[in-house]
């Protein structure tokens, strides 16, 4: 049966990007920006390029915030935040002043201070650590490029912590919860392993793969 | 670590694939769809896309050729030309791309920089400029290379920096097409005097550019024409930044090791011998 993925729009960032990632695994997902079909999902996917404080301001403006709490937290369905998605779900942000976050987990976004001459944004591929393989780092190894663009970061307890990766220092790249997974860095732009991270998470969700997805 | 980025530049006139010689003449190549699709898969670390005539034609890009580009292109897409609003970057991000390009909107319109970093995050906007190096030294040229602006690429790339600009695309007009490496002084003076990462672009013949355009400083190397004409040219890029010690991320199955290479970075024939000890190995191909 197709379980419906749903890609939040609340304005910030490619989402065509992530559908079509989910596309090239042979599953729909869907960008919707409404309160119903948040609560309707059987997955959320929460993306987003852009300042957290014009993201939680969005969130609040079109309604979503309850409907994702609701269908999150105590629903529990599959959550997958990328990049500012990450950033969104921890309790606040000292991007440009000070923001409240969604705050399901508890860990701060703070901006990126890697020392040692290195540039922010930190943009590029990166290597990720894995801490925690099960289930979002199935089938991949240590070590494996991903994509990452940002300028800020989430600091969170260790219990938290599933993926880290090294700019002046180490840094949380992935987090996992029960129900709710994060990446700073971008599955739907980091190829074949973005890909099958990707895949992880919608078995996860529990959708067949009607097709399989060669490379 | 994080790695050094090699980019390919898929410079469109007037929709059509070319291949660029100093902003002057251009070569018609094909669809840049199914180039995009065969550099992501084949190592390209990310992908811009110049529509070089846009500005000129007052055109904006087309959101329904960069949602067919973007379909099969799991690397990061860059998209430029004739971006010169908040709305043009809103389209053209949702149609798929993630990062804007801007040139002579910026040089117009400097403020715009800081409007489009305040909407979709400083990492959205490339900064990118045409820099050609006369008699008094490097200038930053206006209109595709005909109108100087009088201003020196150090300067201006500080300038973008500040007004919020994620990365500077920096292209030497006078390397176009030439084969003769890229602008290395260019390079040195801009990646030294920002703190952002800059992309070399303009000049690369052979794979040791790439290694110079590293070494000099540059955070990203960029080409065009060479990825359109050297066959498997993105894999033997990366073998001989591997070679050469370069930091960079290696993804596909392919054995970087089996080529040789001069000491220019081209491809040195194998001996005869070889043929006879080749192994086909078959790959099974990779499910996701």
């Amino acid at each position: 049966m197709q379980k419906r993925i749903v890609v939040v729009d609340y304005k910030m960032g490619n989402l065509q990007s992530v559908v079509n990632a989910f596309q090239r695994l042979g599953c729909e997902a869907r960008i919707s920006d409404s309160k119903t079909d948040v609560l309707a999902a059987d997955a959320l996917v929460l993306p987003g390029v852009g300042a957290f404080g014009a993201a939680m301001q969005n969130l609040r403006n079109q309604g979503l915030i309850g409907a994702l709490d609701q269908r999150v937290r105590r629903d529990k369905v599959p959550f997958l935040g990328i990049c500012l998605g990450m950033q969104l779900i921890v309790e606040d942000s000292t991007e440009s002043g000070h923001h409240e976050g969604l705050g399901w987990l508890p860990g701060h976004v703070r901006r990126l201070q890697p020392g040692d001459g290195l540039r922010v944004p930190h943009v590029g591929w990166n290597s990720v650590e894995i801490r925690r393989r099960e289930p979002l780092f199935a089938d991949l190894d240590d070590g494996q490029d991903f994509y990452f663009v940002h300028s800020f970061h989430v600091e969170i307890g260790e219990t938290y912590v599933s993926g880290t990766t090294s700019y002046g220092g180490t840094t949380v790249t992935s987090m996992q919860h029960d129900n709710i997974f994060a990446t700073q860095f971008h599955p739907e732009k980091s190829q074949i392993n973005g890909l099958k991270l990707l895949r992880n998470f919608v078995r996860v969700v529990g959708q067949e793969q009607p097709q399989v997805a060669r490379c | 670590m994080l790695k050094q980025r090699l980019i390919s530049c898929l410079v469109l006139q007037d929709s059509t694939l070319v291949q660029s010689f100093e902003f002057q003449r251009f070569l018609p190549v094909g669809k840049a769809r199914i180039a995009v699709e065969f550099m992501a898969n084949w190592d390209i670390d990310e992908i811009i896309i110049l529509d070089i005539t846009a500005t000129s034609e007052g055109r904006k890009p087309d959101p329904a050729v960069i949602m067919a580009t973007a379909k099969n292109c799991f690397v990061p897409l860059t998209v430029g030309g004739g971006i010169s609003s908040i709305d043009d970057v809103e389209r053209t991000i949702r149609a798929g791309a993630d990062k804007i390009s801007m040139n002579s909107a910026a040089l117009a319109d400097p403020n715009l920089i800081t409007e489009i970093a305040r909407r979709f995050g400083n990492q959205c906007v490339i900064a990118a400029m045409d820099v050609k190096n006369g008699q008094s030294g490097h200038q930053v040229m206006a209109a595709r290379g005909k109108t100087a602006t009088g201003k020196h690429p150090v300067e201006w790339a500080r300038e973008c920096e500040e007004r919020g600009a994620g990365e500077i695309l920096l292209q030497s007009i006078d390397r176009d097409g030439s084969r003769s490496g890229y602008d290395l002084e260019l390079i040195r003076a801009v990646s030294r005097a920002v703190r952002i990462p800059v992309i070399a672009f303009g000049g690369v013949g052979t794979m040791r550019h790439f290694f110079e355009g590293l070494e000099a400083g540059a955070a990203a190397v960029a080409a065009a024409n060479i990825f359109q004409h050297v066959e498997h040219s993105t894999i033997v890029a990366k073998s001989f930044l591997k070679s050469a010690g370069a930091n960079i991320r290696l993804s596909t199955l392919a054995k970087y090791t089996t080529f040789a290479f001069d000491e220019m970075g081209r491809v040195l024939k194998k001996e005869d011998t070889e043929l006879e000890d080749i192994w086909l190995e078959k790959f099974r191909s990779e499910n996701i």
